[in-house]
């Protein structure tokens, strides 16, 4: 299972990326890369880094070496607003609708209001939000605000989608709806999509790769192809398929974890 | 209108204990008056109270109206300063260092002992009391807009930032929205105390405003006067206060603290 080399036609390129937090070292050497329409995982024990790179890859942050890309933006400033990043928490203003929250990243963009909530009312159909747009955030479920946040990250309609341990906070009920949801939802996307999960299977059900990382420095040390048939994706968790790729990836963290 | 309806009832439900207590008050005071037999000038019953209240109506309103006058135009100042040094505490580390410590230090001086000198400075006239309350409301506003911009999360200036927001638009569309309910709260508090502050001007040195009339009126022992403008005055408080409240309502209309509180009173 080789560690992907950096491909020049790539849409997300992170290499030789090295991040210290009060000089401890916190990623060393991360390479990976994300083609157009790819949906990558990204595997590994708390603590290990996963976050930090989405900070960095979203600009939040500058890597103290090695270089970033995403959709050809080098400057970490500049990928702000560029690469489209939905955190952990749904971060839903309180005292905006589930609408207006939505059309946020489209106000800070000075594009027109009726503009802006026609894109809303269309996508918030396949995002099953039609009825609550003008409902507070406090009205909604755990799992209706985080589509709600996914959806405002998504109407910035950027190339690269970061998405943070998006169903991390929800039950295990909701969590298996969502994630085949947005699995229908970005299925024939032409977006690069980069998943931090501590769940391996909503990594194999969701990913077409897998990147296990480790911590202490956090960096990538396997990376393993996760396609699963269309057959497999029906019955998921239960398939030969799936269960035998979960035991590899789980033999991998735990190798690490003993080697620690 | 059954919402309209149920939440006056609720109003009135809420409201009957402080009234019910106020009139057992009241009649206590009447009654210990007239069976002590004290005299009217040391401590008149309210009945003479509300009797002076009427005959001097007039009086009074006009006197009123120039101490509502004042702290209006002192809590307009107010409110433009303590934005203005919130705003700039938040922004600005060197400011916060600088001139937070000595707005706090400054509430340590007793107001009071600064009116006399404030005669002197500016005279007589409006200003010195205008001057007086901004000193008295300020501090409420600037704290609690300090306060509450500085409870913004972290998270959501970060998620701000990845949607590409200026530092303005944070500013505008983040922090003030998150700093309201508290500001809300430091201008009630401002509010009540503009009405101290623009009577502790009229005590030193005035020519007209209830502060000056009860100066006026208690040496010669119009107690009933100074009573009836003691009246006016939580009037004038009452309705400032309640008219924040009502603004308040108006600018979080879509906070869940209000819109929870709008819920309980219609159901």
């Amino acid at each position: 299972m080789p560690v992907s080399t950096v491909d020049k036609d790539a849409l997300l390129t992170v290499s030789g990326v090295g991040f210290d937090y009060e000089n401890i070292p916190v990623l060393d050497n991360v390479d990976l890369s994300l083609n157009r329409g790819e949906f990558v995982a990204l595997v590994g024990p708390s603590g290990c880094g996963k976050s930090t790179l989405l900070n960095l890859i979203s600009g939040l942050s500058s890597p103290r070496k090695g270089t970033i890309s995403a959709n050809g933006i080098f400057e970490s400033s500049a990928r702000l607003g560029n690469v489209s990043y939905m955190q952990q928490r749904d971060l839903l203003l309180s005292w905006r609708t589930i609408a207006e929250n939505c059309q946020l990243g489209m106000e800070l963009r000075s594009i027109s209001d009726d503009v802006s909530k026609t894109r809303v009312q269309e996508l918030a159909k396949s995002f099953g939000l039609y009825d609550v747009l003008d409902h507070m955030p406090w009205q909604l479920s755990g799992g209706m605000r985080q589509r709600a946040a996914l959806m405002r990250t998504i109407l910035l309609e950027n190339d690269v989608l970061l998405l943070d341990e998006p169903f991390g906070a929800l039950d295990a009920i909701t969590r298996n709806v969502l994630q085949k949801w947005l699995l229908s939802v970005l299925v024939r996307n032409d977006k690069a999509v980069l998943l931090v999960t501590h769940d391996v299977e909503e990594a194999i059900l969701l990913a077409d790769r897998v990147m296990i990382m480790a911590s202490e420095p956090g960096r990538i040390i396997a990376e393993v192809d996760v396609r699963l048939a269309e057959s497999s994706i029906e019955s998921s968790f239960t398939s030969p398929e799936f269960v035998e790729l979960r035991k590899d990836i789980l033999e991998l963290l735990e190798r690490q974890e003993v080697s620690l | 209108m059954i919402n309209y309806l149920g939440g006056m009832w609720l109003a009135a439900k809420n409201w009957s204990p402080a009234i019910f207590t106020a009139l057992a008050l009241i009649l206590i005071w009447e009654f210990v008056v007239w069976i002590l037999d004290i005299q009217r000038w040391l401590l008149p019953p309210p009945t003479i109270i509300f009797q002076e209240l009427i005959d001097s109506i007039g009086l009074l309103t006009r006197h009123a109206g120039i101490t509502l006058l004042e702290i209006i135009m002192g809590f307009s100042v107010s409110l433009m300063i303590g934005v203005a040094l919130a705003s700039g505490i938040v922004w600005s580390r060197t400011m916060e260092r600088s001139i937070y410590p000595i707005i706090i230090a400054s509430q340590t001086i007793p107001i009071f002992t600064l009116a006399p000198l404030l005669i002197i400075w500016v005279g007589t006239d409006i200003f010195s009391k205008v001057i007086v309350v901004v000193l008295f409301t300020f501090f409420p506003l600037v704290v609690s807009l300090v306060t509450g911009l500085r409870s913004v999360d972290s998270e959501a200036v970060d998620m701000f930032r990845t949607l590409g927001a200026t530092n303005a638009q944070i500013f505008r569309k983040l922090m003030i929205p998150t700093a309201l309910p508290n500001f809300f709260a430091g201008m009630k508090v401002a509010a009540v105390v503009s009405v101290i502050g623009a009577v502790i001007g009229e005590w030193v040195g005035a020519s007209a405003g209830l502060g000056w009339l009860m100066k006026l009126s208690g040496p010669q022992f119009q107690t009933a006067r100074v009573f009836a403008a003691i009246l006016v005055l939580s009037v004038v408080a009452i309705t400032l206060f309640s008219a924040v409240v009502a603004i308040e309502k108006w600018f979080l209309r879509k906070y869940p603290s209000i819109l929870s509180q709008a819920k309980n009173l219609g159901e």
